[in-house]
């Protein structure tokens, strides 16, 4: 959950002498090294090879190349299913991307030439963001419930009770609801992060470009977007790879099976699903096919949007 | 400022399109703008707390007074349902094992990585700049995909459902993050001191230990707040590495209880209360290093 998404390693000349021998190194860099390796390397490395072998049950057969990526393309349920959740997660990245882009920049651009309350609404727009998602989507799905449902009270209340519905049971709207849940309790770090980064440009720019006529859409488009455009780039990354894992919000709206009929299902779930819940004797093959494609998208969308944001600031300064 | 270098025009401010103006500067107080831009503040305000507030104020609520006054206040407040979830709904058991895993892997991460983090500030070899590299890969691969073969792994070992499994692998995921804050503050840490302590007599764990570790404190508080959060929210490990219920944390007894309670909402009400208090507390008190720690990175 932090800003750093591209870490670039600056070293200090260090005078040779009094750094670190190999050896002392090593032994301070040992715990950490061991741990990694053990939960983080091995399993991911051994993860990807699951799935080039077919399973049955927990025990591994011989190896059969692309089949279960086959299977996964071309056997029900799983050629309609990951079609169908894909979708679901881009419209989680589209739906954050842009709800935090309009509002979240805009509450950031308010908060900016403010004085006053400034840390407090901070508080108040991040606090969603620190609470469990699980929490929130289980939140969310009382809140939203058809009869006692605060929502729908409300609704009736100001007169627009013919919109009141069962917003998680309707096919149509539950999806919606899992972006829009989504999008309003990410929006708190990009407001944070666009705040940093505005408070970074120097004022002097604008003036100087107000003096010269600049009107305020000229200098916003200017001088404040591009500046911004780091900024930006880490919350397109950030929004991307916490859209593609999304896991806990949509299981407590419409839990593992993506109810109503799927309509709420996304990778993570199809992947849980087809691992723990499917009973086909092959899970761990298919499942793990899953895994590895959605591993692969992950970072090389992330790792392109990256070369790719580099690039344009590369062009811009 | 735009403000005293033309004040003529300063006038007509308020036909302009209301807050979407990011020109007009405070100092002016009753514009328009000025009026549209703090009642969205506000109302954005209100519709961000607004669900945790009916949260807090729905816990102290008995389930039929809501189904009755969907929007009713808690007057007066009544506590019966926390004493509910606490002890029949075993939120007792969920929250002590959720306290002990998250403090015993954020301790376990934060101790491994300053080592670690001291040993990348303080050498120069290849070596140690490509177990850098592979450290901090970490910090974008998605690793839970990679949970099969962890589940086998710790199955092997007898370490399902049991908490201190969870504490490993929560200790491991805290590595990336955590070495790549603490390396980058032991790197602004002059080497002079190095030498001094050298002089002195001091090994390389004793520099490390008494001259070092003193002044990366505000990095640790960093790093700790900082895992401290998705720690305590995570549900995807202990949803499959816990089978048994005596040993869930907070985020699968919440599932658990929401099949077992679905009616009762006072009571689903109290869960979802008790499982946030703790982030909300550790969020007033350290906000500081909230705010800056997400904000990290843009101040370079």
């Amino acid at each position: 959950m932090s800003a750093i998404t591209t870490p670039r390693v600056r070293r200090r000349t260090v005078h040779t002498g009094i750094t670190l021998s190999r050896r002392a190194g090593m032994v301070f860099v040992l715990p950490a090294l061991v741990l990694f390796a053990i939960f983080i390397a091995y399993p991911l490395l051994t993860a990807l090879s699951y799935s080039f072998f077919g399973w049955t049950g927990i025990v591994r057969g011989g190896f059969v190349g692309l089949e279960n990526y086959v299977t996964l393309f071309t056997k029900l349920p799983y050629s309609a299913d990951l079609p169908n959740a894909f979708v679901h997660n881009l419209l989680l990245f589209f739906g954050a991307m842009l709800f935090q882009n309009t509002v979240g920049l805009g509450l950031a651009t308010l908060l900016h030439r403010i004085r006053r309350f400034k840390r407090f609404f901070q508080t108040m727009y991040t606090l969603p963001y620190l609470v469990s998602p699980l929490v929130i989507g289980y939140l969310w799905s009382l809140m939203l419930s058809p009869l006692f449902g605060p929502v729908n009270a409300v609704l009736r209340g100001i007169g627009l009770g013919e919109l009141a519905q069962p917003w998680l049971g309707n096919p149509q709207t539950a999806i919606w609801v899992v972006v829009i849940v989504t999008a309003w309790q990410w929006i708190g770090f990009p407001v944070l992060l666009y705040g940093a980064a505005l408070g970074g440009i120097p004022e002097e720019i604008d003036e100087a470009a107000s003096i010269d006529g600049a009107s305020a859409w000229q200098r916003f488009r200017a001088i404040t977007l591009p500046m911004l455009l780091p900024a930006i780039g880490t919350v397109s990354v950030l929004t991307f790879i916490g859209a593609m894992e999304a896991f806990p919000i949509p299981y407590a709206l419409g839990g593992s099976q993506g109810n109503p009929a799927g309509a709420t299902d996304v990778l993570s779930l199809l992947f849980y699903r087809t691992a723990f819940e499917s009973g086909s004797s092959n899970a761990i093959g298919t499942s793990s096919a899953i895994a590895t494609l959605l591993f692969l998208f992950i970072f090389g969308v992330s790792m392109f949007i990256t070369w790719f944001l580099r690039r344009a600031e590369r062009k811009l300064f | 400022m735009t403000a005293t270098l033309t004040p003529a025009t300063s006038t007509d401010d308020s036909t302009d399109r209301g807050g979407s103006a990011p020109s007009r500067r405070a100092g002016r107080r009753v514009t328009f703008g000025g009026f549209a831009s703090s009642t969205f503040l506000w109302l954005y305000a209100a519709i961000s707390i607004a669900p945790l507030l009916l949260m807090l104020s729905n816990s102290l609520r008995t389930t039929q007074d809501m189904a009755q006054h969907p929007l009713g206040l808690p007057l007066p407040p009544d506590f019966s349902s926390y004493g509910k979830a606490w002890i029949t709904a075993s939120f007792e058991t969920y929250f002590f094992n959720s306290i002990f895993v998250t403090v015993a892997s954020v301790i376990l991460s934060t101790a491994v990585s300053l080592l670690a983090a001291y040993a990348f500030a303080r050498t120069k070899s290849k070596l140690f700049a490509t177990l850098e590299g592979l450290f901090l890969s970490g910090l974008m691969l998605p690793v839970y995909l990679a949970i099969l073969p962890l589940f086998f792994m710790l199955d092997a070992a007898g370490l399902v459902s049991n908490l201190w499994g969870l504490i490993l692998v929560y200790g491991a995921l805290g590595i990336p993050f955590s070495t790549f804050v603490l390396a980058s503050f032991f790197r602004q840490l002059p080497i002079e001191l190095d030498e001094a302590a050298r002089l002195d007599g001091a090994g390389p764990f004793a520099t490390f230990w008494r001259v070092h570790l003193p002044l990366v404190r505000p990095a640790i508080a960093t790093v700790v707040v900082f895992r401290f959060v998705p720690v305590w929210n995570d549900f995807f490990y202990p949803l499959i590495l816990i089978r048994d219920q005596g040993s869930y944390t907070l985020p699968v007894g919440i599932t658990r209880f929401f099949g077992e309670y679905q009616t009762d909402w006072a009571t689903l009400f109290a869960g979802l209360t008790l499982a946030t208090i703790p982030l909300v507390v550790l969020f007033l008190i350290a906000t500081k290093q909230i705010v800056s720690g997400l904000t990290a990175g843009m101040s370079k």
